[in-house]
């Protein structure tokens, strides 16, 4: 189930413009990566291109051994949380979280006895069991991300990718979410790739973090790592403004000490 | 005055605005409507009924209706592509399709006839050929047909292309990267969410298919109980002074727009809810 991804030199253009260079980076089998950096840095871009829903104009994306140019999109099998959630506005929760199974070759699709008890299993999963005949629209936003979820591990996906998964909802919402998130994924065991600007949901929630800038990576490595020891200006400078302001002071004592 | 809400104008406002609204809508709308249906019975119901009766009004009728029923699905099938490409798509041109979409409605209508005269009339460009070939398009039903479509064509294509600017693509790529082909996609994400802006848009490309005149009255060459649609009738019966016929018969015509508006507003109070989800999330 739990595939490692391998970007191999990524390249990205819109129009005349660089948006990747040269992006390279493993994310391990079960893995939960986050892509931090500041709006325009290229980590959403980068998410897009792994799902597909991008074409990079240079380098491979690997799934495993497979190299995923071999794949059209339905074939890559690819979870994808928008932003957004992106739910399909006309329909119930539990159709949503149906249509990926709904939507495969007849030879593939399992009956509609599986299909409908395998919705209530996410259902379950993602505490939303009750809620399954209402729309869209009835739903708060906490609700609808977990519906996106759902929706998404549906399709048994080889890997999970989530964009800004907390970024439309209120803090309050966004912590419990986290923690939540956290261990779907360790019972889940997909392979995780989420984009992110927030410093703190990063570090808290993700096994390593790949920090972007300008379309490069600046340093990848584990919440620890890149706190003790930040590889260049950029990454030091990007943690220390965030650190001062958002961070709570138990968590940078630590960091502040280790130089000495 | 006292106002009662903070950004609205004030009463005295609010009612010169409503007064405004309605004195022109009742003289402008109203009246001339109610005028129609009390010129066609002024004589009684006996002769009005026997001017409906008439086998020429029925060919009108018939016509009207035949070519509506081919140019309204032409120009729903038109739209659904144009705005589809228009708005989920990048490409070069974009723009100029967009022009070319709304020109119908900048173009005079009897300019619009006059094209097809041009391309396929005796005189036309392809007129001879046509005419070795025995193939009748000018002063024949074609003619009207293709007229009347392109008259029409930018109303279901303008309704969509808003709505599916501000839906945008996403629902589309979640579906595609769940694993659904195009087609599934088109069925059950794109169709629904634009279903009601896809009825609207028909049901007033019907209503102007049904009353056009400038460009049908070109190409029609009014041949009677051949080529006269229900206002071309309605024209030929008020020249010839057979004023309570013309408005009968123009009766008919406003009763076809009258269903399609009562249709349209049956519609909008019945799946009001609906329609509000498929705005906004």
């Amino acid at each position: 189930m739990s595939v490692a991804v391998h970007i191999r030199n990524i390249e990205k253009r819109f129009r005349e413009q660089s948006v990747l260079h040269n992006i390279s980076l493993t994310v391990e089998g079960g893995e939960l990566l986050a892509l931090l950096g500041p709006s325009g840095s290229g980590k959403t871009t980068l998410l897009r291109t792994i799902a597909g829903l991008e074409f990079q104009d240079g380098g491979d994306v690997f799934f495993g051994d497979i190299n995923a140019r071999q794949l059209t999109l339905r074939e890559r099998r690819i979870g994808f949380v928008f932003q957004h959630y992106a739910l399909f506005r006309h329909m119930t929760v539990e159709d949503n979280i149906a249509f990926g199974l709904r939507a495969r070759p007849r030879s593939q699709r399992p009956s509609e006895h599986d299909i409908r008890s395998r919705v209530f299993e996410l259902l379950q999963l993602v505490q939303l069991d009750g809620l399954e005949k209402r729309y869209p629209a009835q739903l708060s936003g906490g609700q609808r991300q977990r519906v996106a979820l759902a929706r998404a591990l549906g399709i048994e996906p080889r890997v999970l990718l989530l964009d800004e998964p907390f970024g439309a909802l209120d803090a309050k919402i966004r912590k419990d979410l986290r923690q939540w998130l956290r261990e779907l994924h360790q019972r889940t065991g997909h392979t995780t790739v989420f984009v992110t600007h927030d410093q703190e949901e990063a570090f808290e929630l993700a096994d390593r973090v790949a920090i972007l800038n300008g379309g490069r990576i600046e340093q990848v490595g584990t919440p620890t790592q890149i706190r003790q020891r930040p590889e260049n200006t950029f990454v030091a400078d990007f943690l220390g403004q965030t650190a001062t302001e958002a961070t709570p002071i138990a968590q940078i004592l630590p960091m502040k000490r280790k130089p000495q | 005055m006292p106002r009662t809400d903070p950004i609205g104008e004030s009463r005295l406002i609010q009612w010169v605005l409503i007064g405004i609204s309605l004195t022109f809508l009742a003289f402008i709308v109203f009246l001339p409507l109610t005028l129609v249906f009390v010129e066609a019975l002024r004589k009684g119901f006996g002769v009005y009924l026997a001017a409906l009766k008439d086998a020429e009004t029925w060919a009108a009728l018939r016509l009207t209706l035949t070519v509506a029923a081919i140019s309204v699905p032409l120009n729903a099938l038109f739209g659904i592509c144009a705005a589809w490409s228009v708005t989920k798509h990048n490409f070069a041109g974009k723009n100029l399709l967009l022009s070319l979409i709304d020109l119908p409605f900048s173009v005079s209508p009897v300019i619009s006839g006059l094209i097809y005269v041009l391309l396929f009339g005796a005189q036309g460009w392809f007129g001879p050929w046509l005419r070795s070939h025995h193939v009748e398009i000018i002063f024949a039903v074609p003619g009207i047909v293709l007229a009347t479509t392109f008259v029409t064509f930018p109303f279901v294509a303008r309704e969509l292309i808003p709505l599916m600017q501000a839906q945008g693509t996403e629902e589309e790529e979640a579906s595609l990267s769940l694993g659904a082909s195009g087609l599934h996609t088109f069925w059950h994400v794109t169709l629904p969410n634009i279903k009601w802006a896809l009825l609207y848009g028909v049901l007033l490309c019907n209503a102007r298919a049904m009353g056009e005149f400038g460009a049908v009255s070109v190409v029609s060459g009014h041949v009677r109980g051949l080529t006269n649609t229900l206002p071309l009738q309605i024209e030929i019966l008020y020249n010839e002074y057979n004023f309570t016929a013309a408005f009968a018969v123009a009766t008919l015509l406003a009763s076809l727009a009258l269903v399609t508006l009562v249709l349209k507003t049956i519609l909008e109070w019945r799946y009001a809810d609906q329609l509000a989800a498929s705005h906004k999330h």
